[in-house]
């Protein structure tokens, strides 16, 4: 029958793909270094220059960029799952470590040690924060100084979400000024900076080497009461690794302290505003400056765009045989025991509530970064619809057809298989049908936790502001969401037996 | 060949049978009849296990009813209902040799049996390979009847089973289906409200009331030794002709 080889087919991509997560003991030692950055142009640009630069030197090496904000890339060091990561010692020791009051750079050394950390060399460069107005706007009002804002209350402020409730962010900013402003909302980084062109905020928070700045004609304001520390930009990497590769301090030396603000700033720009690709800008700063040959080859569209179709292909195979494999046996013991039915029937519409956004960071800690937490999440995400039309499609079940199989003298067992199962299988395509698509829709947050997909290039699009790239991941997506309907609809009628399928005459 | 003792059963708190003890004859037609709700189904439900007892026992020969029992003993009953009850998800003969493939038997067994079955009921081959929905519902009775008839079971339960077809439908299956437990002699029980029907097939006749045997025995014993009023109440609404039964 076609639903049970489907089926099967679903278990084995689940079997295949699990196990990939934890790789064995002789594999750890080929594993290319897993270089990470944040979701930021500045630090994704840097996470390209590590990896062309170690790669140069005989590595190999990978990039797992724009993974999430500094908590989820920090842990996913610490987790293991990538070793090395572009950071700011303002970050590490007002944010990530704030708990220890770390005073010197030897405290973080010490600090980072214990977590089996390492603070590689500096870049040369500080990206501080900074609050920045439009240049003509702070001098129509007189603003120079942060503390000049107290005399405002009105001035409307937009911060990047990580601002908002970072330990060196807003909320000890306003009690250290005693800012009285009261609209003050968390948007995406860059987005605040359309906003404030398009004056929908007169004050936004700044990274000092964002090409932004200049582009929009914006002024940083005098930190005159010294709230904000330094953010000197630094490799951080697993102690470990320079047990796989002893080279890679050497290897990172040779663009310690090369890189200047100014030289980030014009980077960023050619990436941000000029959208030239970050492995470009890199690999051009490593010839000019440093006269380093690194080989970069730019993915072509179409390359992209089969990495990020069979991605998300296996995101959702993934998640979605296993959620039916498990729904339906739900679904027939929800329709068996009326009481164990309302439990499973609220425990997974509960599961159902939980914001997309919110269970996949729930997995990180759990999962780490890339394909698992992403399919652990999509395959709750997928349950309701299967085991409520499982469910439903059974106790649908007309009482004189159910007495009709009993009466016959069929056991339970083959009631469920000739009978009832057969009956409900309208039903229960349904639901997996409804699954599919939403599937392969929540499939883009994935990109969120670094699981790749479609939803990648929709990210890089919003960051770079680039709606090109975020069209080639929101059309092929969408277009994947009807075909796997069309999917569905041809199984419908090759697995829905003849005898539904016919009117009544 | 069916026994029943002291049999009460209740839905949600109201009876829909108060101590019935009933037995019946092998190879005979006993047909329960009564005004609705007056429990005819839920005995013959009683008899098959599809409901248990809340008092009383049901035996089958010499095997009590019972959940453990019940399904062994389905395969030595047919079992046919008003509108077949047939799985639409099924062909007519799929319908019919569900039970015998379920059991293992042989194809060339199954197919002689089917071949067999489909001349007793009269059912053309052509509609074999139909589904329910493309049956007429005369050709729906036979079909289930087939499939109550393929394991060759020892007695045929019958629940209104001509209930939902026109009169001349009817009327034809009727001398059909007499026809055919003559041939079969096989143990029938059969629940109707038409008293006309109950007269044409029925050896016995049980006339029930709320819940309870008012009288058992033929026509004539009903007609001209009632037991109760109500009995000849019932035969009067009828509004039945001078019968005389062949």
């Amino acid at each position: 029958m076609t639903p049970c080889r489907s089926l099967a087919a679903a278990a084995i991509l689940f079997a295949l793909c699990v196990p990939g997560s934890s790789a064995t003991a002789q594999e750890t030692d080929l594993r290319p270094v897993q270089v990470g950055s944040k979701n930021f142009t500045e630090n994704v640009l840097l996470g390209e220059m590590a990896t062309l630069l170690i790669r140069t030197d005989g590595l190999p090496a990978s990039h797992r960029e724009a993974i999430g904000g500094t908590r989820v890339v920090f842990d996913a060091l610490v987790a293991g799952d990538i070793d090395i990561y572009p950071e700011y010692t303002g970050t590490l020791k007002h944010e990530i470590l704030a708990d220890l009051e770390l005073e010197t750079q030897n405290d973080l050394r010490d600090a980072l040690a214990e977590r089996g950390l390492l603070l590689g060399p500096a870049l040369g460069f500080q990206n501080n924060y900074a609050l920045g107005m439009k240049a003509r706007r702070a001098d129509e009002l007189g603003i120079r100084n942060i503390s000049d804002l107290v005399r405002y209350p009105k001035l409307v402020f937009r911060f990047g979400n990580e601002f908002m409730d970072r330990r060196d962010g807003w909320p000890v900013l306003r009690d250290r000024y005693r800012l009285p402003q009261s609209d003050v909302r968390g948007v995406d980084h860059d987005i605040a900076y359309r906003g404030i062109d398009s004056g929908g905020a007169d004050l936004i928070d700044l990274y000092t080497t964002d090409a932004e700045i200049s582009y929009y004609g914006l002024r940083a304001l005098e930190d005159d009461l010294g709230h904000f520390p330094s953010y000197e930009a630094v490799w951080l990497l697993r102690n470990d690794l320079l047990e796989r590769a002893p080279d890679v301090i050497e290897t990172l030396s040779q663009i310690g302290g090369q890189i200047s603000e100014p030289d980030m700033i014009a980077m960023n720009a050619r990436v941000k505003l000029d959208k030239t690709p970050a492995g470009l800008v890199a690999a051009n700063f490593l010839r000019d400056r440093l006269g380093i040959r690194a080989s970069f080859e730019l993915e072509s569209d179409l390359a992209r765009f089969w990495r990020c179709t069979v991605e998300h292909l296996t995101l959702v195979g993934v998640s979605l045989g296993a959620a039916i494999l498990v729904s339906i046996p739900l679904g027939i013991a929800a329709a068996r025991h009326r009481r164990l039915g309302r439990l499973i029937l609220s425990s997974v519409g509960v599961i159902q509530t939980i914001p997309s956004l919110a269970l996949l960071v729930f997995m990180i800690p759990l999962l780490g970064i890339g394909g698992p937490p992403a399919m652990v999440a999509l395959f709750l995400y997928s349950l309701l619809p299967v085991v409520r039309n499982t469910h439903a499609g059974l106790s649908g079940i007309p009482i004189q057809l159910r007495e009709s199989a009993e009466a016959l003298g069929l056991p339970p067992n083959a009631r469920l298989r000739r009978i009832e199962l057969p009956l409900a299988m309208p039903s229960i395509l349904a639901g997996i049908k409804t699954s599919a698509v939403i599937n392969v829709g929540t499939a883009t947050l994935g990109a969120l936790v670094g699981a790749g997909g479609y939803g990648q290039p929709i990210l890089t699009g919003i960051r770079l502001d680039d709606v090109n790239l975020i069209l080639q991941g929101a059309v092929p997506a969408a277009v994947l969401a009807l075909l796997v309907q069309g999917f569905f609809d041809v199984t419908e009628r090759v697995t829905v037996p003849k005898g539904l399928q016919l009117e009544a005459r | 060949m069916f026994s029943l003792r002291g049999i009460s059963k209740a839905y949600d708190g109201v009876s829909a049978i108060d101590g019935c003890d009933l037995d019946v004859t092998p190879q005979r037609t006993t047909v329960l009849i009564g005004p609705s709700g007056c429990g005819k189904s839920t005995l013959l439900r009683l008899m098959i296990g599809l409901t248990s007892p809340d008092a009383g026992e049901v035996h089958f020969g010499k095997t009590p009813m019972t959940l453990d029992s019940a399904p062994g003993l389905r395969q030595r009953m047919g079992y046919v209902i008003q509108d077949g009850g047939l799985f639409p998800h099924l062909t007519a003969e799929a319908n019919v040799t569900l039970m015998a493939t379920y059991l293992g038997w042989e194809t060339e067994r199954v197919r002689s049996r089917v071949h067999e079955l489909a001349n007793l009921t009269q059912l053309p081959e052509t509609a074999l390979g139909r589904y329910p929905v493309e049956l007429s519902g005369g050709q729906r009775q036979r079909v289930s009847l087939m499939r109550a008839l393929m394991l060759d079971p020892d007695v045929l339960l019958l629940d209104e089973p001509l209930g939902a077809l026109d009169p001349m439908i009817r009327f034809d299956l009727q001398s059909d289906l007499r026809e055919i437990f003559e041939t079969l002699k096989k143990t029938v029980v059969m629940v109707t409200h038409d008293m006309a029907e109950a007269v044409f097939f029925g050896d016995a006749i049980v006339l029930l009331r709320d819940g309870r045997i008012v009288q058992a025995g033929s026509f004539d014993q009903l007609r001209h030794a009632p037991e109760d009023e109500f009995v000849t109440r019932f035969l009067r609404a009828q509004r039945l002709p001078e019968v005389n039964p062949a």
